[in-house]
């Protein structure tokens, strides 16, 4: 962390982005111009401002006459809480099998590593497809896919660094004072792979948010009263020959928020791990 | 490289199948809700749901339903499905060639665009084609296959129209295909009108795959070549007169393509799932959209051969990538 994080463009312009997202997650009923679920039956498909339409509707609005505005900067909200809550999940689950297959070895490691294997062979689409049948629409179902599909990406990495750290001195000083293995793994060797956790973490947020938007786009994710950014895609998608802006400002939203976290990942990535450093 | 291997290869899928065949029947049944209530109409006589579950043999033990399941996977039939009231098999088998179609095509754009771009950037080292062949692979690498279909319907299917965004063909075609694989006939019988509308349907879904993939192929295909050009025999073939670009073309390539192949593998089988979104999106009439359809509708009978479809895919794919291995790696041939 030396070298200032805010010096590295990458970081700066994830922390800029997840900064908005979280400013208009927050503070969405203040932002909203309308509310997200009024309809206005006289104003359907409205173009936006600069092609002629009200100033009361920026962007336009939807089929319903719903202000487009207003329901993306709602739609920030479920892909933030979706994001946050599945990352940490998956990170949880992951981070705790993980430390303990690589700390305590032998046949604990072996059947977590086996499972790890054998779950990343099977290919995600299938077992969201599974999933989702079986769940039914939901944002529980988005969650639940995410930590299903995504606990392994954090499980590999982290056994793999505590696999590194249990040769460390540090253990060994540890071990010899009389620490107990619960002790040591979660107050030495955790605090030493929290870097890499945050990265994990922050590229887990980016995939979580495709994942929403995508079991949005498709109806399986919130109900449609809830305004979500896959379900403002999918709609436009409908209208696009009549109105392309529909789904232009919600798909903006999902690609700017994606290559924001990827981008301060990556950047964690450099500024934290000193192989990249050097 | 032997039959005998490639017999074991085989069998040794059997087990993965079944147990794919397995899971999907188990965690199926254990769904909440009643796949029978969506096919009939709001206020139907009890008998009447009675009678379709009898039909759907929905009321034996969950034990005889597997058996039963099974007994019929083995004979090739996978039931019918509720939702559309066909049979599963021939469903399948209908939508099955243009899918294949559809990944094979994106297959090749990625090796191409891939092979390409890291040709361009070894060959360019320093100069700037190499930040263009780098720039490509991180904006291709970054945005997900879905996000690129719905740019692109954006981009080149509404605002600047040059490409269709929906369908397989245009309604109005003079195409009558006897087989499935529409394109591979209408090139094979000399139509060329109808193969070029159906390679216009193809091409944005399949560069909407293909992008990902090939970022991928790109930044390993380049690093694995300027590791190669720093080699002896590299110098030596420079040595020997040959050009930089025969070097790299016809020397150092055929050295750096197996960790390119292994990696194409791997992500085959990504592009092969992406395919379910992709059709979605682009109305693209394959398994893909099937599958999402089937999942919407709760069509379970659908449900399960559908992803017994796809393991089959994932399954021959890693088989594939699997004999090119061996077949370019010559010390993998002899053991």
């Amino acid at each position: 962390m030396t070298r200032g994080p805010l010096r590295n463009p990458r970081i700066v312009f994830g922390v800029v982005v997840f900064a908005a997202l979280l400013l208009v997650a927050v503070f969405a009923p203040w932002l909203a111009p309308h509310d997200p679920t009024e309809q206005d039956l006289l104003n359907t498909l409205a173009a936006p401002v600069w092609k002629g339409g009200q100033r009361a509707f920026l962007f336009g609005t939807d089929s319903l006459g719903r202000d487009i505005l207003s329901r993306v900067i709602y739609g920030a909200r479920v892909a933030l809480i979706v994001a946050v809550v599945a990352a940490s999940l998956a990170g949880l689950l992951g981070t705790t099998l993980g430390l303990a297959a690589g700390y305590l070895g032998g046949r604990i490691d072996n059947a977590i590593s086996r499972l790890v294997d054998i779950w990343m062979s099977f290919p995600a689409v299938l077992l969201s497809i599974v999933l989702a049948a079986v769940l039914g629409a939901g944002l529980h179902t988005v969650i639940i896919a995410i930590v299903v599909i995504d606990w392994t990406r954090f499980c590999r990495v982290v056994r793999a660094e505590v696999l590194v750290q249990r040769e460390q001195d540090y253990i060994a000083s540890a071990i010899t004072i009389g620490l107990t293995p619960g002790k040591i793994l979660f107050g030495e060797v955790l605090p030493n792979i929290a870097p890499l956790l945050l990265t994990l973490f922050t590229l887990e947020l980016g995939i979580a948010i495709v994942v929403e938007a995508i079991l949005s786009f498709v109806g399986l994710s919130a109900t449609s009263g809830i305004a979500t950014w896959g379900g403002m895609i999918a709609e436009g998608r409908q209208y696009v020959n009549q109105a392309w802006w529909l789904m232009a400002l919600p798909m903006v939203c999902v690609i700017v928020a994606v290559l924001g976290m990827n981008a301060l990942g990556d950047g964690l990535r450099e500024v934290l791990d000193p192989v990249e450093r050097r | 490289m032997t039959s005998s291997y490639l017999l074991k290869r085989l069998l040794w899928a059997l087990p993965t199948l079944f147990g794919v065949a397995v899971v999907v029947f188990v965690l199926l049944r254990v769904v909440p809700g009643d796949p029978i209530a969506m096919m009939v109409p709001p206020g139907a006589h009890s008998e009447d749901i009675a009678r379709l579950r009898e039909m759907y043999g929905l009321n034996a033990s969950i034990w005889s339903q597997f058996i039963h399941w099974l007994g019929q996977l083995l004979q090739g039939d996978l039931g019918n499905s509720i939702s559309l009231r066909e049979k599963v098999v021939s469903l399948v088998l209908s939508k099955l060639p243009a899918t294949l179609e559809l990944v094979i095509v994106a297959m090749l754009i990625a090796i191409a665009l891939g092979l390409a771009a890291a040709m361009t950037g070894v060959y360019f080292r320093g100069r700037w084609p190499e930040l263009a062949a780098d720039g490509f692979a991180g904006i291709a690498l970054a945005i997900p296959d879905f996000l690129w279909a719905l740019l692109f319907v954006l981009l080149l299917g509404v605002l600047f129209p040059l490409l269709p965004i929906s369908g397989r063909i245009d309604p109005g075609t003079e195409f009558e295909p006897r087989t499935g694989f529409y394109l591979l006939e209408a090139l094979v019988t000399g139509q060329l009108g109808a193969a070029r509308a159906l390679v216009a349907h193809l091409l944005l879904p399949a560069f909407a795959l293909a992008l990902p993939l090939a970022a991928g192929i790109t930044r390993v295909l380049k690093s694995s070549l300027i590791e190669i050009m720093n080699q002896d025999y590299i110098v030596l073939a420079r040595v020997k007169g040959y050009s930089r670009a025969r070097t790299l073309w016809r020397v150092a390539l055929r050295n750096a393509l197996i960790p390119a192949v292994t990696l194409t593998g791997v992500q085959f089988t990504f592009l092969v799932g992406g395919t379910v979104l992709i059709e979605y999106i682009f109305s693209y009439p394959g398994i893909g959209n099937l599958a999402i359809g089937a999942v919407i509708q709760r069509d379970l009978p659908l449900i399960q051969g559908l992803v017994l479809t796809f393991a089959c895919l994932f399954i021959i794919t890693n088989l594939l990538v699997d004999l090119s291995y061996t077949l370019l790696n010559p010390k993998v041939r002899q053991v």
